[in-house]
C-alpha cells in the first residue's frame, strides 16, 4: 500500500473521532459560556455567601486539571449512584472547567469598562439590572470576544483529553488504528494534522479580529 | 481512604518534577525561539513562526502520544518520564517564546535609542536596560503560565508517569471511591498552584503601583 493510500486510510479511520470531538467542543461552548457569564456576574454579587459559593465553583473549575475533573465525573459520580456515559461525563466536566475560565474573562471584561460608565448609568436613573444589561454587558462583550474565541479553540484542542475516559474522539480513534496497523507514528501525525488544520487558521483569524477590534484604541 | 493519603501525597514529587523539568526546558528553548521570531529577515523569522504555530496548534496530549507511542516506530524509545518532561518542555517553549516576545514588545524603541545615545554596549544594554524592564512584564505572565503547566503535567499520567493523577487512578481502582480520591487530588493541585498565583498577583500589584499612570 502506498503512502498516500495509508494517509487516506488513516483520515477515514479518524473522521468519526473528529465528529465526536467537534460535537463535544460545540456542546461545551454552548453550555459553558452562558454559565460563565452567570458565574462572572455572581462573583460581584452583593450577598457575601453567593460570592463565596461562586468563587469556590470557579476556583475548583479553574484550579483542578481538566483530566482530574473528567475522572471525578466519570469514575467518581458512580460512587453516589450517578453512572454516566463517556459523552455526558465529558460534557459536564468540560462545561465546569471552561465555564469557570470564561467566568473570569466575563468578570474582568466588565471590570475593564471605565467606572464612569456605571456612574453615568446610575446617575441617569437606571437600576442595577438595567445598568448591567444595557450599559455594561454590551461593552464587556466587545472586550471579551477575542479571549472567548481563543478559549473556544483551546476547548477543541482539549477534547483530546476525553480519550482518557474512552470517548471515541480523535486520539481514541488514532490509538485503535495504531494498534491494528502498528504505524503509531504515522497515525498520530495524521491526528496532529487534524487538530492543527482547525486550530492554527482559527487562531490566526482571532488575532486578526483582535487587531481590528482594538484599532480605535491605538 | 485515609491510609492512601500518603501514597497520593507522594505524587506531588512527580507532578512538581515534571512541571519544573518542562518549565526549565521551556524557558531555555523559548529564548532562541523568541529571538528568531523577532528577526528582521523573513527567512529566519518564518521558520520560527511556523515552529511556534505548529507547537501551539497541536494539543499537548497528541505530542505526548507522538513521542511515547510514535517514535519507537523509528527506533527512538524514551521512558515515560523523559517523554513527558521533554514533550511538555518543548511544547511550552513555543508559549514561553511568545511571552518573551510580549515582554520585548512592551518596551518602547526609545529605550534602545537612549541606550545607544548613552554609549552603552550591546551587553550592557541587554543587562541594564532591556532585561530588568522585561522582567516586570514577564514574571506575572510566566507565573500564570506555570500554573497552566502544573495542570498540564497531569497528562503525563496517560503514558504511565506515576504522579498525582496516576496515583489517584490507582487508589480509585483499589477503593472504588473515585469521588473523594479525585477531589483530594484536585485540591492538591489547587494548593500547589497557590504560591505561583500569589507570586503573580504580588508582582502584578507592585508593578501597578510603580506604573500607576493610565
Amino acid at each position: 500500500m502506498g503512502m498516500f493510500e495509508e494517509f487516506i486510510g488513516d483520515l477515514v479511520a479518524l473522521a468519526p473521532g473528529l465528529r465526536n470531538a467537534a460535537q463535544l467542543a460545540a456542546t461545551t461552548i454552548a453550555l459553558a459560556y452562558p454559565l460563565g457569564l452567570l458565574l462572572g456576574v455572581l462573583l460581584d454579587n452583593r450577598v457575601r455567601l453567593v460570592r463565596i459559593a461562586t468563587l469556590v465553583v470557579v476556583e475548583l473549575g479553574r484550579g483542578m486539571p481538566l483530566l482530574v475533573i473528567l475522572y471525578l465525573v466519570y469514575r467518581g459520580l458512580p460512587e453516589v449512584g450517578v453512572r454516566l456515559d463517556a459523552m455526558p461525563s465529558a460534557i459536564i466536566a468540560f462545561t465546569w472547567s471552561i465555564g469557570a475560565y470564561s467566568a473570569d474573562m466575563f468578570r474582568s471584561s466588565i471590570h475593564a469598562i471605565p467606572p464612569g460608565q456605571r456612574e453615568a448609568a446610575i446617575a441617569s436613573g437606571l437600576n442595577a439590572r438595567d445598568t448591567l444589561r444595557f450599559i455594561l454587558l454590551p461593552q464587556a462583550a466587545r472586550i471579551a470576544i477575542p479571549p472567548l474565541m481563543n478559549l473556544a479553540i483551546i476547548t477543541f484542542q482539549l477534547t483530546s483529553l476525553a480519550y482518557a475516559i474512552t470517548l471515541p474522539e480523535i486520539m481514541h480513534a488514532a490509538y485503535l488504528r495504531g494498534s491494528v496497523t502498528f504505524r503509531y507514528l504515522d497515525t498520530f501525525v495524521v491526528a496532529a494534522v487534524l487538530y492543527a488544520v482547525v486550530a492554527i487558521p482559527a487562531a490566526l483569524l482571532v488575532r486578526r479580529l483582535e487587531r481590528r477590534l482594538s484599532r480605535h484604541l491605538a | 481512604m485515609f491510609e492512601y493519603f500518603g501514597y497520593i501525597a507522594l505524587g506531588v514529587l512527580g507532578t512538581v518534577g515534571v512541571t519544573f523539568g518542562a518549565l526549565a526546558i521551556g524557558t531555555v528553548v523559548g529564548m532562541p525561539l523568541a529571538w528568531l521570531r523577532r528577526s528582521r529577515h523573513a527567512i529566519v523569522r518564518m521558520p520560527a513562526v511556523a515552529v511556534i504555530e505548529v507547537l501551539r496548534g497541536v494539543p499537548n496530549l497528541v505530542w505526548l502520544f507522538l513521542v511515547f507511542f510514535g517514535l519507537p516506530q523509528i527506533g527512538i524509545r524514551l521512558d515515560p518520564w523523559s517523554s513527558a518532561i521533554l514533550t511538555l518542555g518543548v511544547a511550552s517553549a513555543a508559549h514561553i517564546a511568545e511571552i518573551y516576545r510580549g515582554g520585548l514588545a512592551g518596551l518602547s524603541r526609545g529605550q534602545w535609542e537612549a541606550s545607544d545615545a548613552l554609549g552603552l554596549s550591546r551587553m550592557d544594554r541587554r543587562r541594564l536596560i532591556v532585561l530588568p524592564q522585561m522582567q516586570r512584564v514577564i514574571v506575572p505572565t510566566m507565573a500564570t503560565y506555570a500554573i497552566g503547566l502544573l495542570k498540564d503535567s497531569a497528562l503525563a499520567s496517560t503514558i504511565g508517569v506515576v504522579e498525582l493523577t496516576f496515583r489517584g487512578g490507582v487508589v480509585t481502582q483499589r477503593t472504588g471511591d473515585g469521588l473523594t480520591t479525585f477531589l483530594v487530588v484536585g485540591v492538591v493541585y489547587l494548593l500547589l498552584s497557590l504560591p505561583l498565583a500569589l507570586a503573580a498577583r504580588r508582582v502584578d500589584s507592585r508593578m501597578r503601583a510603580k506604573f500607576s499612570v493610565g
